[in-house]
């Protein structure tokens, strides 16, 4: 992934060389600009499948954890949204005991983080070996915790490993 | 009409429609905060949705300006704020777990009895335990120099 870095330095320092020299063709807007930049990474993504396979093959799976995440960020907003402006409660707060799969400082921080960011989840604290995350959270569907531990491990963690591996 | 099209309105649409969205997501996480029934719930309302606001809020201010340098500052704070806030969401939760702010009654709190047993939290201390300690350091001082005042 460090790849990545050197990717975006690349692709923005080629940008504004581009953009510096005075018959540059593509008007200077933050959308032009956008997409040339998407076209420079791509670009790159694909000739790195000479040089760095595990690269080639991180990068799609970052872009679909990035959508998955956004589109769980929405959902879960507009779910807790909803709570608020009708007048009954119909959140069930659980405080789960998530066991963990991740090993790594990098990886425990990541999934806390992300488990904090989505609405109605909340990363309370981590036990002393490493191997149980305290999570609190609002929606439980039908009251089924091991269902929904399920779908954290699949949706989050899993993606997580699979990108640090 | 049909085939011109007006940018500046489209790019002005564009930007208001997020802005809303996000003033909308901000606002509603404020009541939230007004009228959830405990501390964890509240917090869990308003710290996502002030991030989720504050990113489109940015988002379309950076498309009404369309140039490269305000989107680029634009995203490094959606990314910064995204990368901190969870962390201090997740300090305050936990610091309120260990000076023992009561759950709300409907919490299911059966997986989590393990870890209040582990941490010792079952009493039913009211105090504040960082209150308490910084209490003690001070006795201690206090002590100390007492103790070479006497010698």
């Amino acid at each position: 992934m460090k790849l990545l870095l050197i990717h975006i330095v690349v692709a923005g320092a080629l940008i504004y060389a581009y953009f510096r020299q005075p018959g540059a063709l593509i008007p200077y807007t933050a959308l032009s600009t956008a997409l040339l930049f998407l076209l420079l990474i791509i670009f790159l993504w694909v000739s790195s499948k000479f040089y760095n396979r595990s690269y080639y093959r991180k990068l799609p799976k970052l872009f679909y954890f990035l959508l998955y995440f956004l589109k769980e960020l929405f959902v879960a907003n507009l779910k807790i949204a909803y709570d608020i402006v009708t007048p009954h409660y119909r959140m069930q707060p659980t405080l789960l005991a998530l066991p963990l799969n991740a090993k790594t400082d990098l990886e425990i921080s990541l999934l806390a983080n992300i488990i904090s960011l989505t609405p109605g989840t909340l990363s309370i604290d981590i036990s002393e070996d490493r191997s149980v995350l305290y999570v609190h959270t609002l929606y439980v569907k039908h009251g089924d915790v091991e269902q929904l531990k399920r779908s954290i491990k699949d949706g989050f963690e899993r993606r997580i490993l699979e990108l640090t591996a | 009409m049909a085939g011109t099209i007006d940018w500046v309105l489209v790019k002005e649409i564009i930007s208001c429609v997020f802005i809303l969205t996000g003033v909308i997501f901000m606002l509603i996480a404020s009541i939230g905060l007004l009228r959830f029934p405990d501390f964890y719930i509240r917090m869990s309302a308003i710290t996502k949705g002030a991030t989720l606001g504050l990113g489109l809020i940015l988002l379309g201010m950076g498309v009404y300006f369309n140039q490269p340098g305000v989107m680029l500052k634009v995203l490094a704070i959606i990314g910064f704020t995204s990368i901190t806030a969870p962390v201090a969401a997740h300090v305050i939760g936990r610091t309120a777990v260990q000076n023992r702010i009561s759950f709300w009654p409907k919490t299911n709190l059966k997986e989590f009895e393990d870890y209040i047993t582990k941490e010792h939290l079952e009493q039913p201390i009211n105090h504040d335990k960082y209150t308490e300690d910084i209490k003690e350091d001070i006795r201690m001082e206090m002590g100390g120099g007492d103790d070479a005042d006497n010698g």
